[in-house]
Order: C-alpha cells, then sequence, then structure tokens
C-alpha cells in the first residue's frame, strides 16, 4: 500500500469539526432554495464521511458543450470535482466550514456519454499543518472514468474562520430537523459503491 | 446542430465570437460574452445568481470561474485559426489566486503552442483591472478524437 492509500487516523487530529455537523451542512446545502451554482448543476450530495465525499449530478441539456454529440462540457465536470473535494476537505477542518480551492488539476480520462448521470467521488489523502491535499474521480459508469483530479485547499483557521463556524453553525441550528432529515439520513450512509450501486 | 463548423466559420467571418457562445449550452447557461478589441477576442462573464457558490461571502464558485476559462480557451483556440475537429480538452489546471466576487469577470488567452496534434493555451481570469488576476489557468486541447 503506497501514501496515496493509506487512511488517515483522523482520531489522532484534534480538535476536528463533528462529522454530524458536517454531514448536516452537506444536507443543508442539498435542500438549501437558492440559486447558487450547486443548485443550477442540480447537485446532490449521496455519501459524506470524515474526509470524503460523493456527489451526482443528472444529465443535464444546458450543460452540454459539444451541440453535435450531446455530451456535457468538461467545465460542468471541473464544478462537480471542485464540489465534491472542497466537501471532502471541509470534513476534516478543526471546526464547520468551507476551505478555499488553492489550485486543481483535471485530467478528462474518456469520453462522455450523452444522457448518462454523473457521479462523483473524492477524498482526503494527506492532511498537513496548513494544506488539505485531496483527490477526485468522476464517472457514469464506475468502470470507465470520465475524468479524474487533485484539488489543494487551506487548511483555515483564526479568527476569520471562527466567525465563519459561527454563522454557519446558528444557521444550521435553526433549521427545522424534519426539514433535512432524510438527506441527513442519507447521506450518513456508506459510500454508494459499498453497496454495489454507483 | 449537425455541422458546427458551419457556425465556427461563420463566426470566424463575421467576426462575431458570440454567436459561437450562443451554440453552446454550457455557455449560455454560465453567461458567457464576448466581444473583439484589436482584433483579440476576450471573453467575459456578467455577474448572475447561479454563478455564485458561497453565498455568504459571497464569492463566485470556483467551478463557474474554471468553467468559463475552459470555455474562453476553447472558442479563442477555434476562432484563431481552422480546426480540422472541434477540440477536445485533455488536462486543465487552475491556480485560484483572489476570490471571485459578484461582478463581471475577463478571461484573456493566450496559444502558447499550436501543434499538429495538441495545443496550449494559458487563460488569465481577471475583474478589475488585467494586472489583478483572480485565476490562471492552462490547459492542453486534443485535435484527435481521444
Amino acid at each position: 500500500m503506497n501514501f496515496l492509500e493509506q487512511p488517515i487516523d483522523y482520531s489522532t487530529i484534534s480538535p476536528l469539526v463533528e462529522l454530524e455537523v458536517a454531514q448536516k451542512m452537506c444536507a443543508m446545502v442539498n435542500l438549501a432554495e437558492t440559486d447558487d451554482h450547486f443548485r443550477r448543476l442540480s447537485m446532490r450530495f449521496t455519501s459524506v464521511g470524515r474526509g470524503r465525499a460523493e456527489i451526482k449530478m443528472p444529465y443535464q441539456e444546458d450543460l452540454v458543450g459539444n451541440p453535435t454529440t450531446g455530451v456535457l462540457h468538461g467545465g460542468s465536470i471541473t464544478a462537480l470535482l471542485d464540489t465534491c473535494c472542497g466537501f471532502a476537505a471541509a470534513t476534516v477542518l478543526s471546526d464547520i466550514g468551507m476551505a478555499p480551492t488553492i489550485d486543481l488539476r483535471i485530467d478528462y480520462l474518456g469520453r462522455g456519454e450523452p444522457t448518462a448521470d454523473i457521479y462523483a467521488k473524492s477524498y482526503v489523502y494527506r492532511l498537513s499543518q496548513s494544506i488539505i491535499f485531496t483527490r477526485g474521480i468522476a464517472y457514469q459508469y464506475p468502470e470507465r472514468p470520465l475524468a479524474s483530479c487533485v484539488a489543494n485547499f487551506v487548511r483555515l483557521e483564526g479568527e476569520d474562520f471562527k466567525a465563519m463556524s459561527k454563522e454557519i453553525r446558528e444557521y444550521l441550528d435553526a433549521l427545522p430537523e424534519a426539514s433535512y432529515q432524510d438527506d441527513l439520513e442519507r447521506i450518513r450512509q456508506g459510500p454508494l459503491s459499498d453497496k454495489g450501486e454507483r | 446542430m449537425r455541422d458546427f463548423h458551419v457556425y465556427i466559420n461563420r463566426a470566424r467571418r463575421n467576426n462575431d465570437p458570440e454567436s459561437l457562445t450562443r451554440a453552446i449550452p454550457y455557455a449560455q447557461t454560465l453567461g458567457v460574452r464576448a466581444t473583439t478589441m484589436n482584433n483579440q477576442c476576450r471573453f467575459y462573464l456578467p455577474p448572475q445568481a447561479s454563478n455564485v457558490g458561497n453565498p455568504t461571502l459571497p464569492a463566485l464558485h470556483g467551478g463557474a470561474i474554471a468553467g468559463f476559462m475552459e470555455v474562453s480557451a476553447a472558442l479563442y483556440l477555434l476562432l484563431s485559426e481552422p480546426v480540422p475537429h472541434i477540440p477536445r480538452v485533455v488536462d486543465f489546471s487552475i491556480d485560484y489566486l483572489r476570490a471571485g466576487r459578484v461582478q463581471t469577470t475577463f478571461a484573456d488567452c493566450e496559444i502558447l503552442r499550436r501543434g499538429r496534434r495538441l495545443a496550449n493555451l494559458s487563460i488569465r481570469a481577471w475583474q478589475d483591472h488585467p494586472d489583478q488576476v483572480i485565476a490562471s489557468a492552462r490547459v492542453h486541447f486534443l485535435f484527435k478524437p481521444l
């Protein structure tokens, strides 16, 4: 096993945001009735754990890049992977919040197929003192990757971060439990791939 | 739309890059616009709510900025010279230098290398001033099927 596959022992890392709170933030993003980019691309978290995240993005005609073939534009896959890696990074911060992206590189490994939904998976493979290193893949069929990426994030801390955490916590605490319970249940379940699903 | 090349040739001939952004659904969704300045194509992205990533800041979604730069590079290449195939992106790398505020964003592209099979472009995105780059990216395009 090389270092890319070595699991990170999160029990030795403190402080660390409560996993339940990070999962609740993802459920909140799933449900938020805003017109932001996440919603515009119809993304949805399907599973989130410590240092990992999974998102489904349905095929949408208005994200097509090549009108002759009907294949989605690579930019929408970049947005999907950026989001997926960003939320995996958010689960390893010291408190609830988002980590700014430093950089991202995406490799398009295969040709996309029109009309099939897209799935993304990401994980943190290294957590250094200041940087969160993540990797991700996107696919329509698990055995055929569409794209892979590496993305690095700032391991945010300090006063500004505390203010962000406080704001998000207050927002999450004010949400009526019934509104997000179903999504939270789903997000808390293990990776879809463990259950033989996509 | 059976022949995208017709659109490309017409856009080049009429010096009308925006006719191409209108033909690409993803570019339309982001709201990519284009103008010609000093014979150079410049792409821009007017602010819109659906490109916002973090509503609390608020800031543009990094993926929307990346997508805008990717679209810009592809169109820039298509408009600069005749190409045998629609170029396919091989890889794309972006460095986020500043948070993208919710205001008009510009993308300036440059072809660093145009080979027979591959092209390399550099893209700089900025808002207030071309020297204040918010994101810098590079991309490889392939002219043959991947």
